[in-house]
């Protein structure tokens, strides 16, 4: 008790102190803690939004201050004011190009953040070459913060805009998903009609998606639904949506029957990968992820799959009442479009009292979207509901959304128009009026049938006060005065006596019930008329004084009056077209959804249209990616990347070799073979070998090619993802070499990839599991891998030519992971060669049980000889066997344990059917590869 | 994208600004105050504003409204999630998100902003991440700092930003080991008057507190995952493993989180607690009316259903109740017009009844409009839809945790619709009412 009073007292002592002198005084003290306090009550101050430039100078000092907190606080109020002291903030600028070259990479990019948030336009050339630098850091961290910078500096001076896109093409192509989405945001700022710049990006962005941070992905979905927009074809282009929006699109079709004849839609793998890789995030736990992936669905998705994004945008209905705001909006618009999507959570829609006014009017928007025969009478009951409530814009509400289901769904017409004329003895005038202005537009329809119902109406002008119901029911018995003759005029006398004491609209009305009743009944009513015309004339508004005069040359007959009175009855009392009601979300849909502009339903300042589809898909080949050039990517780099190389040079120049091979048959030897091969890949690689001599391990995979396998791209299988293995990435692929210490093995090629700050030591495998009969030859352990950086090792697995998989630990100094390898069936082969005599007498050998044959249809992109002979070495580790017929491919292989012959044809005929041929001794691993091949050719 | 962020409190005082570009006067929140003015509650001003040279969008949390200025187009939804994120973190850090709170503290809201967005775009937005660089304050802490000057802002360097787990710092130490998991249910019902069930569905969350040494990799599992009908994880949860096997596999961050939210929507599984008898009645020839109100348990598993609550909104004419109740307290606000019963814990053998008369305004006309009746339930260690953990295992490191799961069901919109009579006058309407409801039959 004492300590705790004694420490109060100093406190205050303290505080006391502290107050006596001025901020001017603390911040030149030598203190920290007066500093800091000092700092603490201007920012205080600047939070409150009162104005403190005037200590600028004696902040600015404190700039190199030692103390963190002070430093920050001072970087706080530099930021803030930088701008209306452009002078006095340059003498920071050098404590930050100090930063800059910290070997700490958190003070770097902190350094880089502040100096790019200083808006001085004299320090843009020191600005961009920080970034510049900053784009090519070691650390992710600083890169990120580099993306950052670039809008920053953009707006400061926007004549940079060519320099910046320079950096932001070598951000694109960073492959961490720390920059990922801020690069991504840059791009969207700086160029976003650059959309080239995506092209070598885009399987990647797609690819790391799921692992950026959350406001990146809803950057990048976004980004990406406008690039699919324009590089796909629309995925519903032979579909007859059956919704009648859509009969433009019929005509459309109808013009051009030969389009949609022309051949049928197949959906580019590419768009197929960015509709998988986003589903997922419909989970997201971030409500503008979910809505992010929900609108590129509805724009870009098959009608079939647009469904899966309904639940996810009802669970949204569930968060804050602003959340539900913005997606009901964007349900209203995709009900229009997509009815059928929401129908099984109609219930979902229901509206709850508590409920904020203006969700309760989205809802019920919603509701009246979805109604339909089936649904309609659970709908109007919900509907009786809420009539009853409290609040009376909502009420209101509800009234025009009973007039909207009576006009879209004719059966429930007349019950919907007996429940609104009941509605009419209601007390609360607002709802009465609502009442009669919706009636008015349900009895435009048919008219003839409700005489009555307009009686009705007509003896409400004595009650109703509400300017626009008057107006509604003055214009019905105007235009339907021949159904109530005898009330019609007595209605137009009452008026006229109350004329100079209505609303505008009303007295227009009245004027328009005049003319119609001197037009049809001029004989009790000319008189009335004229004193209403008379009165109209000297009105105070213009616009009633025109509409008289008007009306009055018109229809009273006069020696001047021209051709037109003629037909004035003709002009009045003309058909007028039922009204339509629709949805105010109807064709909202042009924009974006998910965006501002979208909710506001008009163009907000920076918003990208959304392309229409292009008539033909331009060229899928761009988003191929060729081998990167940096020494920092070979970490990343895929081998799915670089076999894009092999893919497109390898086989071609093989075939060629296989054609002098048999055309002159005798230098075929092992041993010239070999060499030939080397030559061969000597001379391909060539222009990139240099960069391949970077790449010590793939240069060795190279060099060491003794077979003649067409190695085609090689696919890369997890072992363990950076997450679980606490930032050891382990990937695996099968080299396809021969495993040098023992034959029977397969060789599994590793790539440890150091994630974590800290390094990793004693990388090794123990407590291998197998099932019996295989066996396993470890890599010789890995001592240290340092962090950041990846190492390779090979090890072999004898699978006895089986899939099963061999499971062993992979141990670090700290930590053991569980681990498994499984190979594809084609893995577990490798190529030999054969003369096409030898296949032929090797095939009769192996018929029967041994021939496995398959009929298929080639895939459209797979019809050529080449891609099928990349397509199958793919799968399986063959190689080709020459043959003199351009119908069949020809391939061959052994199993690596047993040295089982394995022999593949794929013979083709008319319009991409083919027959698949496969012969070997072991059955499993025939059928397994048939189906691989299958798979492969049919894709 | 996000330009700046004006704090109002409900009075329309801007107690805070904030701006990520230059700045922005604060003359452009009278767009916001005029709209504000419009609605009459605070729940009611749009969300999204549009002004001549800016748009405005807020959200309202704790009595208190985050505007942001926004100059360019931007996924409305992604500003709204991400004001609500600042306040969640206001709140993680302080206890509370009100005005006294950040007006107490607002140097380190201040920073807590800064380090939020850059350029604004958001930058540092998990709670793990911001506590590193800006401790949370504590009374001890604030003590010493008085006494030594120290602060509040972290003096190692934030690596968790670096991380590829960002959501949990490395080097956590605890001597406890222990991870609670909370599986709280909310029922949403809409009963009509005859006790039918119109609407009804459950909504779940886990609420996981997690303190565990080092890095933990856990593995949550259930003995029905298949009643969930719709999920969303935290970020830390593994979508694969889902996928493939119904099992939440996570690495946790340090502390609370929300691990998962969960939807069961099947009608027939979601067993409703209580049943209320209730009818409310006005009498045209005096100004006064009747309400009579029973509760009882219906599906309540065997468990006691507690802290049973009903609110009710009357009509505006009712000026005051004179009432009686067998259990428990009721208060009316005269105001609001807010009837109050607070029961407490519900006895099967001597159901709760409030029964008594309303004085309505004289000379008014009668009430035309439905009061709704809104129920508040608690039943502990049951999750309404059955939904049960069946185990929870830890990989990666050596020691053995304290686990522990608890379950509780809440009652969340929980409405009955009530259909009140009025004798004599009003025969028109409830006609109509019936009439319709004729019609609606032979419709069907």
């Amino acid at each position: 008790m004492f300590v705790a009073s004694v420490i109060i007292v100093f406190c205050l002592f303290l505080s006391a102190e502290k107050e006596a002198k001025t901020n001017y005084q603390m911040l030149d003290s030598n203190k920290d803690s007066l500093k800091l306090e000092a700092m603490k009550r201007i920012v205080a101050m600047i939070a409150r939004g009162k104005n403190a430039s005037d200590l600028f100078p004696a902040v600015v000092k404190n700039v190199a201050c030692k103390n963190i907190e002070v430093k920050k606080l001072v970087y706080v109020y530099l930021v803030r004011y930088a701008e209306e002291q452009q002078d006095l903030a340059l003498l920071s600028i050098s404590t930050f190009q100090r930063g800059l070259k910290d070997p700490n990479q958190l003070i770097r990019a902190s350094a880089l953040r502040v100096l790019s948030s200083i808006r001085v336009t004299i320090i843009v050339p020191i600005m961009m070459l920080a970034i510049k630098e900053a784009a090519s850091d070691m650390s992710p961290y600083v890169r990120k913060t580099a993306a950052h910078a670039i809008p920053k500096l953009y707006s400061l001076d926007p004549e940079q805009k060519d320099q910046l896109i320079e950096v932001i093409e070598k951000l694109l192509a960073d492959k961490t998903t720390l920059v990922a989405g801020s690069v991504v945001m840059a791009f969207e700022e700086v160029c976003p009609e650059r959309i080239d710049l995506i092209h070598k990006n885009y399987r990647k962005l797609c690819n790391l998606l799921i692992d950026v941070e959350e406001w990146g992905q809803v950057v990048i979905i976004n980004m990406l639904t406008r690039y699919a927009r324009t590089q796909f074809l629309n995925p519903n282009m032979n579909v007859n949506e059956d919704e009648d929006e859509d009969e433009e699109e019929k005509e459309k079709k109808a013009e051009t029957p030969a389009m949609a004849k022309r051949k049928p839609y197949v959906m580019d793998p590419d768009h197929r990968l960015l509709l998988r890789n986003t589903k997922p995030l419909l989970q997201s736990r971030n409500a503008a992820v979910v809505m992010a992936v929900a609108q590129l669905y509805f724009h870009l998705a098959p009608k079939a799959e647009v469904g899966v994004i309904a639940k996810a945008l009802v669970r949204l209905l569930r968060s804050h009442s602003e959340v539900q705001y913005v997606v009901l909006q964007n349900v209203a618009t995709m009900t229009i479009k997509r009815r059928g999507m929401f129908e099984p959570y109609l219930k979902s829609f229901y509206i709850r009292s508590t409920d904020p006014t203006q969700i309760k009017v989205l809802k019920l928007e919603v509701l009246t979207n979805l109604a339909n025969e089936t649904n309609i009478s659970t709908i109007l009951r919900e509907f009786q509901t809420y009539i009853k409530s409290m609040d009376k814009d909502f009420v209101a509400a509800t009234i025009q959304a009973i007039g909207r289901c009576a006009t879209n769904i004719g059966e429930v017409r007349d019950t919907c128009l007996n429940g609104l004329v009941q509605l009419l003895s209601n007390r609360d005038e607002l709802v009465v009026a609502e009442s009669v202005v919706v009636i008015k537009k349900l009895l435009q329809m048919q008219p003839e049938k409700h005489s009555d119902i307009i009686k009705h109406m007509a003896k409400l002008t004595d009650n109703i006060q509400v300017p626009m119901a008057r107006a509604s029911i003055l214009w019905l018995i105007g235009e339907y005065c021949e159904h109530v003759p005898k009330i019609a005029p007595d209605v137009l006398r009452k008026m006229a006596k109350s004329f100079t004491n209505e609303e505008d609209i009303v007295k227009l009305q009245i004027i328009n019930l005049a003319a119609k009743l001197y037009l049809t009944n001029s004989k009790q009513t000319k008189l009335l008329t004229q004193y209403v015309l008379n009165l109209a004339k000297y009105d105070q508004n213009y616009d009633i004084r025109d509409r008289a005069r008007f009306i009055r040359q018109l229809i009273v007959p006069t020696e001047k009056s021209g051709a037109l009175s003629k037909y004035a009855k003709k002009l009045f009392l003309a058909l007028k077209p039922a009204p339509v009601l629709e949805s105010p979300f109807k064709d909202r849909d042009h924009f974006q959804l998910g965006s501002l502009s979208h909710l506001l339903n008009a163009k907000a300042g920076g918003y990208q249209e959304l392309p229409d589809w292009p008539e033909a898909a331009p060229d899928p080949s761009v988003r191929n990616v060729e081998v990167k050039d940096s020494v920092r990517a070979v970490g990343t780099v895929t081998y799915r990347d670089t076999g894009a190389l092999w893919d497109l040079q390898g086989p071609k120049k093989l075939e060629g070799s296989e054609k002098s091979d048999s055309a002159s048959g005798s230098e075929s030897g092992s041993g010239s073979e070999e060499s030939y091969m080397l030559l061969f890949h000597a001379n391909v690689y060539q222009p990139s070998l240099y960069n391949w001599a970077l790449v010590s391990m793939t240069l060795h995979l190279v060099l060491c090619l003794q077979t003649i396998a067409p190695s085609s791209a090689l696919k890369n299988y997890e072992l363990l993802h950076r997450i679980t293995g606490e930032g050891l990435s382990v990937e695996y692929c099968f080299s396809r070499q021969p495993f040098s210490p023992d034959a029977n093995m397969v060789a599994v090629q590793m790539q440890f990839t150091n994630n974590a700050t800290a390094d990793t030591k004693n990388l090794h495998i123990e407590d291998v599991k197998l099932q019996s009969g295989m066996r396993v030859k470890e890599f010789s352990e890995i001592e240290l891998l340092p962090a950041g950086e990846t190492a390779t090792a090979v090890m072999g697995i004898d699978f006895c030519d089986s899939t099963q998989a061999a499971n062993f630990q992979l141990c670090t100094h700290t930590r053991k992971f569980f681990v498994s390898i499984q190979p594809p069936v084609g893995e577990l082969m490798r190529p030999v060669f054969l003369t096409e005599n030898e296949f032929k007498k090797e095939q009769g050998q192996l018929m029967g049980m041994n021939e496995i044959t398959e009929k298929l249809t080639l895939d459209m992109k797979c019809r050529n000889e080449h891609t099928i002979v990349q397509r199958v070495t793919t799968a399986a580790n063959l190689s080709r066997v020459p043959c003199g017929s351009d119908k069949e491919c020809r391939f061959a292989g052994r199993t690596v344990s047993s040295s089982s012959l394995v022999l593949v044809t794929v013979a083709t005929k008319e319009e991409g059917a083919a027959q698949l041929t496969v012969n070997c001794e072991k059955m499993v691993i025939g059928t397994m590869l048939v189906k691989d091949i299958l798979l492969a050719l049919t894709q | 994208m996000i330009h700046s962020l004006f704090l109002i409190n409900h009075t329309g005082d801007i107690f805070l600004e904030k701006h990520w570009k230059s700045v922005i006067g604060r003359s452009v929140c009278d767009y916001f105050f005029e709209a504000r003015e419009k609605a009459v509650e605070p729940e009611n001003v749009p969300p999204v504003l549009q002004t001549p040279h800016h748009y405005l969008i807020s959200i309202y949390r704790g009595k208190l409204f985050f505007l942001s200025v926004i100059q360019t187009e931007v996924p409305p939804l992604f500003v709204i999630e991400f004001l609500h994120r600042v306040a969640d973190t206001i709140q993680d850090y302080f206890g509370e998100c009100s005005e006294g709170v950040i007006k107490d503290n607002v140097v380190t809201v201040y920073e807590l902003l800064e380090e939020m967005l850059d350029n604004g775009f958001p930058l540092a937005t998990e709670s793990n991440v911001l506590k590193e660089m800006i401790r949370p304050p504590t009374i001890l802490r604030s003590v010493v700092n008085t006494l030594t000057g120290a602060s509040n802002v972290g003096d190692t360097l934030p690596t968790g930003q670096l991380s590829n787990v960002p959501w949990r710092r490395v080097g956590v130490k605890y001597t406890n080991n222990e991870a609670y998991f909370d599986v709280i249910e909310e029922i949403d019902a809409i009963l009509d008057k005859s006790g039918t069930t119109v609407f009804a569905e459950i909504q779940g969350v886990i609420e996981a507190c997690v303190r565990l040494t080092g890095m933990p990799d856990l593995t949550l599992s259930f003995m029905n995952p298949r009643l969930l009908d719709d999920v969303s994880f935290h970020p830390c949860v593994r979508f694969k493993r889902w996928e493939s096997e119904r099992v939440l596999s996570f690495i946790p961050p340090d502390g609370n989180f929300t691990l998962m939210n969960y939807h069961v929507s099947s009608q027939n599984l979601v067993a409703i607690p209580v049943y209320v008898k209730q009818s409310i009645s006005f009498f045209e020839t005096g100004p006064c009316g009747r309400l009579d109100i029973t509760i009882g348990p219906k599906q309540t598993m065997g468990k006691t259903v507690e802290g049973l609550m009903v609110t009710i909104h009357m009509p505006k004419a009712v000026l005051s109740a004179n009432l009686t109740a067998t259990q428990g307290t009721y208060t009316y606000d005269l105001a609001t017009k807010v009837l109050v019963w607070d029961i407490g814990k519900l006895n099967p053998q001597k159901l709760p009844n409030l029964k008594g008369s309303l004085t309505t305004q004289a000379g008014t006309p009668k009430p035309e409009d439905n009061p709704s009746l809104n129920i508040d339930l608690k039943i502990q260690q049951l999750a309404i839809s059955g939904l049960k953990v069946s185990r929870l295992d830890m990989y990666g490191e050596k020691y053995k945790p304290f686990k522990g799961v608890k379950y509780l069901t809440k009652a969340g919109k929980f409405q009955i619709y009530i259909y009140m009579f009025i004798f004599l006058e009003n025969l028109m309407s409830y006609l109509l009412f019936e009439w319709l409801q004729c019609v609606l039959k032979h419709s069907i």
